[in-house]
């Protein structure tokens, strides 16, 4: 089953000297029950390419599917409908609402669709629990080390039980032991048959953790090489 | 989402305590100087609105507000009275004249006449003394903030003698009357013992006030006796308004006052806008988070709204608690006398910082609403 798909995607933003072509008719097949990584050189379009599947941006042309979904015959209203129902964030910057607790922040996405803030934060607690984070509920981010900030980041894409869940960079601001903790999550929730992960990354260290890789260059999708051994995680490290 | 807005405005607390602080005190400067202003015009008129026994006030055609006087004839008087549909029409003075303390000291004094048989148009409250003290030869009343200027410090007893003009007159009163916009103290004696003290003029009535038989409409009376007599004839309260309109359009004092408050609204807005602004701003990555997450527009909005609202209850509220107090703790002082704060400048000044809080709404929530929720994504 494919979770997402992006089919001869161009998209092309507004520059001083007219527009600036960023990606170059790019396809990418994203299979739910598994771990796909994008990789690639910085500015090859790799963000961009997230941020068209995700539906945070519109592609100039091209097609992109969610969940069988054509975005592209999908209003505004429509693609933030689909972003709340079936699709969780996990950012490099975390973005966390800092006077929020872990278990509010976590329950954002159930706000947005209308749940109550006291409601959403209780049906937000088993997710915390199960990344580990039982005994940090009530604390705020600031009171929460980077890879625990990450893990409630992770819970905030889960809580509301997403068919995609997309990643930019999400062990780039974490040491190895958080990092690795991070991934392992990761790859237990890309464990579920009905739901797939897409991770943009430049750390080579999580490359263990892919059932895919996929290389971008360009503003093009290259095509696909296989995962390093998946035990060697975050000690084996492989490069570009 | 409202309750994540609210929490998200209280964790940053130096702009919380700045937007707040910055409302109140613009809510403060435009509601002071509103309420002086507005009680300011107020005394304009308060030597008409004091008179509550007539209907109508007749005086020369050339009089354009009450503290500018052109004498009438004492035959017109009697061509008033004999108008229909006056019950009663009576004298009344209003000068200046000099009164010298005992102790030499020299004040001037805004004299007022009343009728000699009725007493119209004396004063209603009383702190010493009452109305049998304006029928004694030579007496005069005094307001109590004129008695406490002319001898400060002083609990001024009944009996006290002064010269106004040169003749000797005895305070037999003290009276609570609604301070006048020229700040002399107020002396009333009787209409005949006023005239007395004056030099020797042909005319000296400056007003006559008139009470509408039953049944009488005031308006049509006063244009009736206009017609008879050529004479300017207007009910109280649109005597009251062209006072008030004279000093509104013919000094600068409303100028001054606008510009004050102008200054108010302005600082309001700026510090409010500029202030909101730089919270929205600052916000604009974790609201692109929201957006990104599945948050609308229209959530955005409400959320943006509601902050605006509580900043604004807040320091509305606080900049009016102050603005009471100021008047409360001031109260006391006899050049501000009688200024207090005016219900209707409390609704006005809401609605102006509601304006405030709605625009810089407008103008911050721009940014949100373009900021594309694919901006988390960008390191």
């Amino acid at each position: 089953m494919i979770a997402a798909s992006a089919r001869d995607v161009v998209m092309e933003f507004a520059g001083g000297d007219g527009p600036v072509r960023v990606l170059h008719g790019a396809s990418l097949e994203v299979p739910a029950g598994g771990l796909t990584l994008l990789v690639g050189p910085s500015g090859c379009g790799k963000t961009t390419l997230l941020s068209v599947l995700s539906g945070t941006l519109a592609a100039t042309a091209g097609e992109v599917e969610v969940m069988g979904e054509r975005l592209s015959a999908l209003d505004d209203a429509a693609r933030v409908r689909l972003r709340r129902r079936r699709i969780g964030f996990i950012f490099q910057q975390y973005n966390l609402l800092p006077s929020l607790t872990a278990a509010e922040n976590a329950a954002i996405p159930l706000v947005t669709a209308g749940m109550k803030l006291s409601e959403a934060s209780r049906r937000a607690v088993p997710v915390l629990q199960r990344l580990g984070l039982g005994a940090h509920l009530d604390r705020l981010p600031r009171q929460l080390s980077g890879g625990q900030q990450q893990r409630v980041a992770i819970a905030r894409a889960l809580v509301h039980e997403p068919s995609l869940v997309v990643c930019d960079e999400p062990t780039a601001a974490l040491d190895a032991k958080a990092g690795h903790t991070v991934m392992e999550l990761l790859r237990s929730v890309a464990a579920a048959p009905d739901r797939a992960v897409l991770i943009v990354t430049h750390d080579s260290r999580i490359h263990g953790f892919a059932d895919r890789i996929v290389e971008m260059e360009d503003g093009r999708v290259l095509g696909e090489r296989p995962p390093p051994s998946r035990n060697d995680g975050y000690q084996g490290a492989v490069h570009d | 989402m409202i309750e994540i807005a609210l929490r998200m405005l209280s964790g940053d607390r130096t702009k919380y305590l700045g937007l707040v602080s910055g409302i109140a005190f613009a809510t403060l400067l435009i509601a002071q100087q509103a309420s002086i202003f507005v009680s300011l015009m107020m005394r304009t008129a308060n030597q008409v609105l004091d008179v509550r026994e007539a209907d109508l006030w007749v005086m020369d055609p050339r009089v354009r507000y009450v503290d500018e006087v052109e004498p009438l004839r004492d035959v017109d008087l009697a061509r008033i009275r004999g108008v229909e549909g006056v019950e009663w029409a009576v004298p009344f003075y209003k000068g200046t004249a000099i009164l010298r303390t005992r102790e030499g000291l020299i004040n001037q004094v805004s004299l007022v006449g009343v009728d000699d048989a009725t007493l119209a148009g004396a004063p209603r409250k009383w702190v010493k003394g009452d109305l049998s003290a304006l029928r004694r030869p030579n007496g005069i009343v005094l307001d109590l903030q004129g008695a406490q200027f002319i001898w400060p410090g002083e609990d001024v007893p009944l009996g006290r003698s002064a010269e106004i003009n040169d003749v000797r007159v005895e305070l037999t009163g003290i009276a609570d009357v609604s301070p006048p916009f020229i700040t002399f103290p107020i002396a009333y004696m009787r209409y005949s013992d006023a005239v007395r003290l004056l030099p020797p003029q042909r005319n000296v009535m400056s007003y006559v006030i008139v009470k509408a038989a039953a049944g009488t409409d005031p308006a049509e009376l006063g244009a009736r006796i206009a017609a008879r007599t050529g004479l300017q004839a207007l009910t109280w309260d649109a005597f009251a308004w062209r006072s008030v309109e004279y000093v509104l359009t013919r000094t600068g004092i409303p100028v001054n006052f606008g510009i004050t408050v102008l200054l108010g609204i302005l600082v309001g807005a700026a510090v409010t806008a500029q202030t909101f602004y730089l919270f929205v701003f600052e916000n604009l990555r974790q609201f692109g988070a929201l957006k990104a997450i599945g948050a609308t527009n229209g959530q955005i909005l409400a959320m943006v709204l509601a902050q605006a609202a509580v900043v604004g209850a807040l320091g509305y509220g606080i900049g009016i608690g102050l603005c009471a107090l100021f008047f409360e703790v001031t109260g006391g002082a006899a050049a501000l006398e009688g200024f207090r704060l005016v219900p209707q400048v409390v609704g006005a000044t809401g609605g102006v910082i509601a304006l405030i809080l709605v625009l810089s709404c407008l103008f911050s929530i721009r940014r949100v609403f373009v900021v594309d929720p694919a901006i988390v994504f960008r390191g």
